[in-house]
């Protein structure tokens, strides 16, 4: 029954409709690639636009923006808007909860690759995976409502405060750090490990001396982007960090992030307004930070494949 | 095989195209909500068309509760409310976004909004006063008093007769109406210490409560149960009454905005907001004050009178 058509014809046939083979598929992920470039060049313009107004329109000085230490956009008389202690705390958390995330992440990649690669992995890569799962207000809510109090009644201090939003934080951007971490680990070459065994070196002399120095530029790879995360998460930790506008002098005090301020004001003010422009600049802020981690994974990730 | 991956193109390509004209809509928008309001002019027997409200989070649940009572009134009508912050609500409804924007302050105490063009309707009263946690042990506190707490003077409740604890303040953001309203009204103006800082009244609640010696402000509607203890101030009971004659200094106006006179839909709705079965009933459960049995009024610079 089926019709036979010369080789000569069929070849020329499949070039008649465009949208077949090679061309199609160029033009779609051609299509995909230019939609998110420009997403992220349009986010990028709009952000530095906005961002820009108050120093340019208002005439907030960006030195008093970024040094001073004091805020307080609503007094009429002599306003002042110096994002200091939020840019700080912004920091202070995310490196305090790297601090924390990091050896625990690292650990449990170790873990998963090293020591139990079979049923090590099966328990815990479920668990981690599950914690990417949980929404980030849910974490807040725990915090405020379990960690908050524990640490008032057992630490000491108001419970609001630096410390519970790095553990709040930490656990957040545990996911992320394990599982780039066992990727790093598990991509390191056999060869390494049996090397090691063969001169005579024990197991846990081979992850220290060989495993981890080899692993270490993806392992801070692991480290960047948790905190690059950890930089950006608002909702959890504006719920147990306190938002209280001073500079924290030890990690029991309340402190605030930029990004908790931003959420904080953002519906109340109006649009145009000084202060609506000063919380765009601390999403200017924001951004350039996250553009410096991405540079920085960069460089880590560049120097691996010396 | 053939047809399946012509139909999988064909989805992937609506799909983007639905995705690009999204992202395109975002510009157009104003025009749609500024040709929503004109049509409707002879039909006023049968309501019909859609309404879009934002603004004050707090005022969102009243104005939800009332859009769906009129919505089951006139079941062609449409209301959309939205929260999102007094800020949000006057900064759409002057660039013509919204048709209603709600606001806990006047949009004169607003910057950059041209309060001139906007009309104001004042759709209810709310009162607010300082809240206690219970075991700090005392009730009325002078004027004062009350600055000197919340100006950080004084430190520990036993200087004005209650436990011996150190007092730690829970603030509004520099931005809140409610904020506003009470430095304003309760503090008369000074400008508060620093101290924890939430944004939604439910975890100011949450805080002031499960906090030792906790001092923070609230709407009347929260004080339901023991968990928290309203203060009175100079002797005055933060009770309706005491704000609707005037007595009690705490309140504060919940204002619907439209730019420009109210029309057709919008207009019916702030009726709607304002007739006795509204002001009486709903107003009531939902804890606000009916602004029609206000035996005083206030402007916007803070002055007030009796009517």
């Amino acid at each position: 029954m089926e019709k036979l058509i010369p080789a000569k014809e069929r070849l020329l046939k499949s070039n008649k409709k465009w949208m077949d083979g090679e061309l199609r598929g160029k033009i779609l992920v051609i299509l995909c690639a230019v939609i998110m470039i420009s997403v992220t060049i349009s986010i990028t313009i709009f952000l530095g636009s906005k961002g820009l107004q108050s120093f340019i329109h208002n005439g907030v000085s960006l030195i008093e923006f970024i040094t001073s230490k004091h805020w307080n956009p609503t007094n009429q008389a002599s306003p002042q808007y110096g994002a200091l202690p939020f840019i700080l705390g912004s920091f202070a958390v995310t490196f305090a909860a790297a601090l924390v995330a990091a050896p625990l992440g690292i650990g449990g990649a170790i873990f998963m690759t090293e020591i139990a690669p079979s049923w090590g992995k099966k328990i815990l890569q479920p668990v981690i995976e599950l914690l990417v799962g949980i929404p980030s207000v849910v974490y807040g809510f725990i915090g405020l409502t379990v960690l908050v109090p524990f640490i008032r009644e057992h630490v000491g201090g108001l419970g609001f405060s630096l410390l519970a939003g790095t553990i709040v934080l930490a656990i957040m951007i545990l996911p992320t750090v394990t599982t780039i971490a066992t990727d790093a680990m598990s991509s390191l070459p056999k060869n390494l490990r049996e090397g090691s065994y063969a001169l005579g070196a024990t197991r846990w002399q081979t992850i220290r001396k060989v495993l981890i120095p080899a692993a270490m530029p993806n392992l801070l790879t692991a480290i960047v982007l948790g905190m690059a995360r950890a930089f950006g998460e608002a909702l959890a930790v504006q719920m147990v960090i306190g938002n209280v506008r001073d500079i924290p002098s030890n990690i029991l005090d309340a402190s605030a992030t930029l990004t908790t301020i931003i959420t904080l004001n953002m519906g109340h003010t109006t649009y145009g307004s000084v202060e609506n422009n000063t919380l765009w600049s601390m999403g200017l802020i924001l951004l350039i930070m996250s553009f410096a981690f991405i540079l920085l994974i960069r460089y880590l990730s560049s120097r691996r494949k010396m | 095989m053939k047809n399946m991956k012509k139909f999988g193109l064909g989805m992937t390509l609506s799909a983007l195209m639905v995705i690009t004209a999204a992202c395109g809509g975002g510009a157009s928008k104003d025009n749609s909500a500024g040709t929503d309001k004109t049509p409707k002019t002879a039909e006023t027997k049968e309501l019909s068309g859609s309404l879009v409200v934002s603004g004050s989070s707090a005022m969102q649940p009243l104005v939800a509760a009332a859009a769906e009572e009129f919505m089951a009134e006139n079941p062609k009508v449409d209301i959309q409310v939205n929260a999102g912050g007094s800020g949000t609500g006057l900064s759409q409804v002057a660039e013509g976004s919204v048709q209603i924007g709600n606001s806990d302050v006047f949009a004169e105490e607003k910057e950059g909004i041209p309060a001139d063009k906007l009309v104001d309707h004042k759709v209810a009263v709310v009162g607010m006063t300082a809240a206690v946690n219970p075991k700090v042990g005392i009730k009325d506190i002078k004027k004062e008093d009350l600055i000197k707490v919340f100006t950080g003077k004084i430190t520990n409740w036993k200087e004005l007769g209650g436990k011996d604890q150190k007092i730690v303040l829970v603030n509004r953001p520099d931005s809140s109406g409610t904020r506003a309203v009470f430095n304003k009204f309760a503090l008369d103006g000074a400008t508060p210490a620093e101290g924890i800082t939430e944004d939604s009244s439910n975890t100011v609640k949450k805080i002031i409560n499960e906090t030792d010696g906790a001092i923070g402000y609230l709407a009347f509607s929260y004080f339901t149960d023991d968990s928290v203890t309203p203060l009175s101030i100079d002797g005055v009971e933060p009770t309706d009454e005491n704000v609707q004659s005037g007595k009690f200094p705490v309140w504060a106006y919940q204002h619907s905005y439209t730019k420009g006179e109210a029309t057709d839909l919008a207009k019916e709705f702030l009726d709607y907001m304002m007739s006795d079965d509204i002001q009486n009933t709903l107003l009531k459960d939902q804890g606000y004050l009916p602004v029609t049995k206000m035996k005083v009024e206030r402007d916007a610079k803070g002055n007030q009178k009796d009517i």
